[in-house]
């Protein structure tokens, strides 16, 4: 009785999400595959021409190269941030708490504009960099991997420092109280008791952070064009614009193989490495 | 906390601040351009960009495509959600372990991936009307959502006030409704916000699933800044930007903010 209760309310929402969600995933990935007989690679022979060719295996390298990226710069100057946000007094805390918020529930498409706005030619960093003499002209920033890296990291730094914020908060003060009793100073307290406490929030921040930007649309898009191609950008393109949809289906296969794999190898590191786990 | 900072660390911050929010400061001052083109400092002082939003008989209807799909979505993922998140609270005990992974599945799977997905099979398989398609997908989108937020303010509930009622004679459904509902409201008020939030900001899953005459804002904004270069766009962010702000004031003067920071 109570457990058909519990399957009849559980139903509706466990229905759509396995028809809408699962069966159309699993039939895309089942679409990326060739028919046996084909090729020297047989069903794996999409994949095959994928990798073989410079341009695809590119658009992967530099997916790669840019969510990495823009993952150690959001945690660095997260941590830092966070770090500092945390120790503040109460209602100043909330202010700059609510201050990163904002960014945050700002869409993705508005904030990617911002920086389309500031690199341009005849943008703020241009007119900045002329009036001060240390370029001669314009200088093009638009549509080059910094430019993605820049406004990516833009996106993703107040993710990362109210995910910081609640970790380090939640690392208990009377660690830190004894080290320091004991003589370690900030520098040594930070290193040797926040740090390491830290780390499954870090490595929870930083998979948000890859998985979200490795998988991004607008930005690279409008920031990065045909020319910085990444796996999203280059999904949208073989399927809307160019209408192959096995290509389209391998491209979005590898994605979700990459997302899937981060979030696993990176929950077991999170669990092993948590000092606090027995 | 007592320690001390160190200067440096601070001044680090406050330049992370200024990068956080200056950009969105200029976009207000570029909306406010009497200029063709967008430039800051805005040259004059004109509202006619704000104008133009509604000129624009393209961003009026993506507005509306928008706030349905918002407000749509978001009613069908309450309605589908809530029920799930009180059956895993309520029924841990009988339900399989994989259920919860499956309600988190529309965040672990890339929103893109997903919109191609529902592209292929319910719009071009299926022959699903596109204004649905896209329903569908923005009511996916959200339930991972609606079943985490209602679940944490669920797990914090006390079941033992429902049976108390339910032995004193209250019929199950009632009950729900009359104790149950109004002790998760704060909850169900957050998965809301929560959600509208990431529906109106969505662009990963819309963009598969608009076409011919049915698209949603942020596409439209997209599809705008590929032929024009005015400050329309600017004045559209800011109107965005000014909803939002009125969303933090009714989430802080309802149910504090430090529900959204989550």
């Amino acid at each position: 009785m109570k457990r058909l209760a519990g399957w009849m309310l559980a139903s509706p929402a466990t229905l759509a999400i396995t028809f809408l969600l699962v069966i159309p995933v699993a039939i895309t990935v089942g679409l990326s595959f060739g028919s046996p007989g084909q090729g020297d690679w047989g069903i794996v022979q999409p994949y095959a021409d994928f990798f073989a060719s410079g341009f695809r295996r590119n658009v992967l390298w530099r997916t790669f190269t840019v969510a990495g990226w823009v993952t150690v710069i959001s945690l660095a100057a997260g941590l830092a941030t966070a770090y500092v946000v945390a120790r503040c007094p109460p209602w100043m805390k909330s202010t700059l708490i609510v201050l990163a918020v904002f960014p945050l529930l700002t869409g993705v498409v508005v904030r990617s504009f911002a920086w389309l706005v500031l690199l341009g030619r005849e943008g703020m960093v241009n007119q900045v960099l002329q009036a001060t003499g240390l370029t001669d002209g314009p200088v093009a920033m638009l549509y080059t991997q910094g430019a993605v890296i820049v406004a990516m990291v833009y996106i993703f730094v107040p993710l990362m420092v109210l995910v910081l914020v609640g970790v380090l908060e939640n690392i208990p003060e009377d660690l830190l109280q004894a080290s320091s009793s004991l003589g370690a100073g900030p520098v040594a307290g930070f290193f040797q008791i926040t740090l390491p406490l830290a780390v499954p929030g870090l490595i929870v921040g930083a998979v948000l952070v890859f998985t979200a930007s490795f998988t991004s649309y607008a930005t690279p898009h409008l920031l990065g064009g045909t020319r910085q191609m990444m796996m999203g950008t280059f999904l949208q393109q073989r399927a809307l614009v160019a209408f192959d949809w096995p290509g389209a289906a391998v491209v979005a296969a590898i994605m979700l193989a990459v997302i899937v794999a981060t979030v696993l190898v990176m929950t077991r590191v999170a669990r092993r490495l948590n000092p606090m786990a027995t | 906390m007592a320690t001390r900072i160190h200067p440096l660390l601070i001044l680090f911050t406050v330049l992370v601040y200024v990068f956080l929010l200056g950009p969105l400061i200029i976009i207000f001052g570029a909306s406010l351009s009497d200029t063709t083109y967008l430039t800051f400092p805005p040259q004059g002082l004109s509202f006619r960009w704000f104008q133009n939003i509604w000129d624009i008989s393209a961003f009026r209807r993506t507005i509306v495509t928008s706030l349905q799909m918002a407000f749509l979505g978001t009613g069908i993922a309450l309605i589908v959600g809530i029920p799930a998140a009180y059956a895993l609270n309520r029924y841990r005990v009988t339900l399989p372990g994989w259920l919860s992974t499956l309600f988190v599945l529309p965040i672990l799977v890339p929103e893109i991936v997903i919109g191609f997905s529902l592209l292929r099979s319910v719009t071009v398989q299926a022959g699903v009307p596109v204004w649905y398609a896209l329903l569908i997908g923005h009511t996916l989108l959200v339930i991972p959502y609606v079943i985490r937020v209602v679940s944490a303010s669920l797990a914090s509930f006390d079941f033992s006030i429902e049976e108390a009622a339910i032995s004193l004679g209250s019929p199950p459904a009632r009950t729900f409704f009359t104790i149950v509902l109004p002790n998760i409201r704060s909850g169900v008020i957050a998965a809301f916000i929560l959600s509208f939030i990431t529906s109106i900001n969505d662009v990963s899953v819309s963009l598969f699933l608009t076409g011919p005459g049915v698209s949603t804002l942020p596409i439209q904004l997209l599809a705008h800044m590929e032929q024009f270069f005015d400050p329309t766009i600017a004045s559209v962010s800011v109107v965005l930007m000014l909803l939002t702000i009125l969303v933090m004031i009714i989430v802080e003067r309802t149910l504090g903010l430090a529900i959204v920071a989550k």
